[in-house]
């Protein structure tokens, strides 16, 4: 029996100044293959479809479980993470690029940094007094619990930012992973002290109101979060906010 | 003075817990890490934490949590700290919970705790399955907080390569590499906290996640520092088999009933609903009826390995059992397991609520680690290790939602000892010695960058990861290290022989792998060379030729000096601190 193989093709840029080119690769199939298994093939045997030595492909991975987040990346057009990318569900050849709303740094590494800078600008965090002992924390039920977990689950990949029309220079949206976590800390019973705060942060230019309501974030997340709900509901409470901060003024 | 300076390397729970801990009291930090310290590899945990917080009426106590991790360790552990750690734990969890990470609750609103594997108690808090997810980041928010006030100064993407030592032997700074530019640099500091993880990959595939490679310790171990308890490594008993690695199939899969079993019938070729109750093997069950699926996960793996090696009841004749689910409701499991059970449909295809999940067991926690006092500090003074990467609270084998406790914990004695001795430290003679050490490594990377050999290194890593799977996991055997330890060697000389297919000089990965390399053939040496000292059985050492533990020789700690001869580290043993349980024997 012939030995079964998968079709890869890959976007190569050696760096951010470096022409983007096209390599192709021919892999013995393996039961359970993902695109992260596929490159660490490639890099024990770098030579690509028409035997033409080459160098290991640069990604960022780490945990291979889509919980840590750092392997997003466009497979057949769609963002999502290579190591649950299963070669058996996807169609050939199968060609993988690096996001392209993200500064590039080499093959399929992006800069992503942004999403945490936001996270910074919003205050995405319970202040707490200290981490000495304090007692236990404030109450809360499982209901709040259910439906504050899958907000908390977000694991920065920013493929929702990745498939938004509306993220682009232009508007400096923040995104729909950032205003998930303002819902996040502004339910929370000691993170809402600052609700106001991450509301304001949210009001002006790239902020919420940039929001074209395409609904790509919630389909593309590969934790299933909630976004368009997130985003309708602060959405609702940034405009509540400025009004109340115009009949302050 | 001057302010004091801290760096801490890694940014999974044990290193953003020491730079809470710094920058609350005033000081400020430099946090080094490979990837943005969000994706560290305790995200991966899953199951839970341990506190003896006694919330459901079973008259659970501190005590017996040390009880539990002591007798769980078969008594290799110092008893001081872990007796500090279980007494810390509960106030611990409060200190999560205030910060935000949402625990499961019960209907009043209260923590809700799970059991787990070593324990008779519902001692485990948990967030859904992703309890290490929202413990990281809970502390990365916090950190990102005293980013912002400008306390901590993150270096992610920098990898480390060296602590800088002067001529007294302190630790001065370390040497660290950008990971796009490849540029080496020094960094200074009057203290350097090591929180750097597991060394799963010298394995090749564990449940560790890709920057587990141990590298960091073994670069400290080659300049002095001691490496304690090697040998201990722990292999959990119910992971899904991949090409790529061996995911985390959660012990809290069992905690909320899962039952592990096989067919009666060698070969059995029915689907799993057609097998009648009475035709099935709940082996756990049948050999240890006390604790069943919860016996520990050295005792739960070699019955697995047991089961399908000598009994030959492995699914299909394949190395793999049934871990069975299919009995629990779908909503409970949904609430209580959603995040694991995601994981194993993701990745197999198959729904865990309607089939039983095939597993088997792979490597999971490196035990030992960094030899480090009480204070959390290494023998080199000024370096101090957090976490998995020392060795101190668990043994020789790990109870299930003891990481997480003990990553924090470790964090939070590492950083105000840091702190204290940086502020006591006398300031260096010149550089410190920053200049020899950059110098050093630009001549280990010039070399490496214009060797001209054949070797891959990516083909040398699955040797080796092979050959310590084989030899150095759940059975042991001498012959077997010696020969594991004979492939390091001979894999150490084919190193010099490394010829990189990719010689640029920007986001260099395979340059990064192949530096981390050498420092995981280096480690290596300490498990395999470790385990053959050991002739007993201990935790999740074991050895078929000597099958019970021997206290009067063994009840030590080995602690492993590098020395750059062929014939590998100096062992030594230490006494174990053992002042507050007896040592007895350990039956489940």
């Amino acid at each position: 029996m012939a030995t079964r193989t998968v079709t890869f093709e890959f976007k190569r840029q050696a760096s951010p100044e470096a022409a983007a080119v096209w390599e192709k690769f021919e892999l013995e199939w393996r039961p359970g293959m993902n695109v992260v298994s596929a490159m660490m093939e490639i890099a024990r045997n770098p030579v690509t479809a028409d035997g033409r030595p080459t160098t290991p492909i640069a990604y960022d991975s780490n945990c291979l479980e889509e919980i840590c987040g750092s392997c997003a990346m466009r497979i057949n057009g769609k963002a999502r993470m290579a190591c649950s990318a299963l070669v058996d569900n996807l169609e050939q050849p199968i060609k993988v690029e690096p996001l392209t709303k993200f500064p590039l740094v080499r093959d399929l590494q992006v800069d992503r940094s942004v999403l945490f800078e936001n996270l910074m600008r919003v205050k995405a965090w319970v202040p707490v007094d200290g981490t000495y002992d304090l007692g236990s924390g404030p109450r809360v039920y499982p209901q709040e619990q259910e439906a504050n977990y899958p907000l908390s689950n977000c694991i920065s990949c920013c493929c929702c930012m990745e498939v938004c029309p509306q993220f682009n220079d232009v508007t400096g949206f923040v995104g729909a992973a950032t205003i998930a976590q303002v819902k996040l800390f502004n339910n929370h019973p000691t993170g809402k002290v600052y609700k106001e705060e991450r509301l304001r942060a949210l009001a002006g230019d790239g902020g919420i109101q940039e929001c074209g309501f395409a609904q790509n974030c919630v389909e593309v997340c590969p934790k299933q979060i909630p976004l368009t709900n997130a985003i309708s509901d602060v959405g609702r409470d940034v405009v509540a906010q400025k009004i109340k901060d115009w009949l302050k003024s | 003075m001057a302010a004091p300076r801290i760096i801490v390397v890694g940014g999974g729970l044990a290193g953003l817990a020491a730079v809470i801990k710094i920058a609350e009291a005033g000081g400020t930090v430099d946090l080094f890490s490979i990837v943005p310290v969000k994706r560290s590899h305790s995200v991966c945990a899953q199951g839970g934490i341990n506190a003896a917080k006694n919330l459901k009426g079973e008259g659970d106590t501190t005590a017996q949590h040390f009880d539990d991790t002591i007798y769980g360790g078969d008594f290799l552990a110092n008893q001081t700290p872990v007796k500090a750690m279980c007494e810390a734990a509960p106030a611990i969890i409060d200190l999560l919970d205030r910060m935000g990470v949402p625990f499961n609750r019960t209907p009043e609103g209260l923590l809700d705790f799970r059991r787990f594997g070593g324990t008779l108690y519902h001692r485990t808090a948990f967030a859904g399955a992703t309890t290490g997810q929202q413990l990281l980041y809970a502390l990365d928010e916090q950190v990102r907080r005293f980013e912002a006030e400008g306390k901590v100064h993150k270096f992610e993407g920098w990898e480390f390569l060296s602590a800088i030592i002067d001529g007294k032997g302190s630790a001065r700074g370390i040497v660290a590499m950008n990971l796009r530019t490849m540029e080496l640099k020094a960094f200074a500091a009057d203290a350097i906290i090591l929180a750097t993880g597991g060394i799963g990959a010298i394995f090749g595939k564990s449940t560790n996640s890709v920057v587990c490679t141990g590298s960091a310790q073994s670069a400290v171990f080659q300049q002095g520092a001691y490496y304690a308890n090697g040998e201990f490594i722990q292999v959990h008993p119910t992971c899904i088999p991949g090409e790529d690695k061996l995911r985390l199939m959660s012990e809290s899969a069992r905690g909320e009933g899962g039952r592990v079993w096989v067919p009666r019938t060698p070969g059995d070729k029915r689907a799993f609903k057609a097998i009648p109750e009475a035709e099935r093997f709940y082996f756990l069950e049948e050999w240890y009826p006390k604790y069943g699926n919860l016996v520990p996960r050295d005792v739960a793996t070699r019955a697995i390995h047991k089961v399908v090696f000598e009994m030959g009841l492995g699914l299909d004749g394949q190395p793999m059992v049934y871990l069975d689910l299919t009995h629990i409701d779908r909503e409970t499991l949904h609430y209580k397991l959603g995040g694991i059970l995601e994981i194993y449909e993701k990745f197999v295809g198959v729904d865990p609520c309607v089939e039983p999940m095939k597993i088997f067991p792979g490597m999971h926690y490196t035990m030992g680690g960094l030899w480090v006092d009480f204070n959390q500090m290494t023998n080199v003074p000024g370096i101090f290790a957090a976490g998995e990467c020392e060795y101190q609270y668990h043994g020789a084998n790990r109870l299930g939602a003891n990481s997480l406790v003990s990553c924090i914990f470790g964090g939070f004695i590492a950083g105000p000892n840091a702190l204290r001795y940086a502020k006591n430290v006398q300031a260096a003679d010149g550089d410190g010695g920053a200049a020899a050490e950059v110098a050093r490594q630009t001549e280990i990377n010039g070399n490496l960058i214009r060797n001209e050999g054949g070797e891959n290194p990516f083909k040398l890593w699955r040797e080796l990861g092979e050959a310590m799977t084989e030899h150095a996991t759940v059975i042991r055997y001498n012959k077997d290290l010696k020969e594991a330890d004979e492939k390091v060697v001979e894999l150490l000389e084919r190193y010099k022989r490394v010829n990189l297919s990719d010689k640029s000089q920007w986001a260099n990965t395979s340059f990064a792998f192949a530096r981390q390399l050498k420092n995981m053939l280096e480690i290596s040496r300490t498990v395999t060379l470790g385990a053959i000292l050991r002739d007993e059985s201990r935790g999740a050492h074991y050895k078929p030729d000597f099958p019970d533990r021997n206290d009067e020789r063994f009840l030590k700690t080995t602690k492993a000096s590098f020395t750059g001869a062929a014939e590998g580290p100096k062992f030594e043993f230490e006494e174990v601190d053992t002042q507050f349980i007896k040592s007895r024997p350990r039956h489940y």
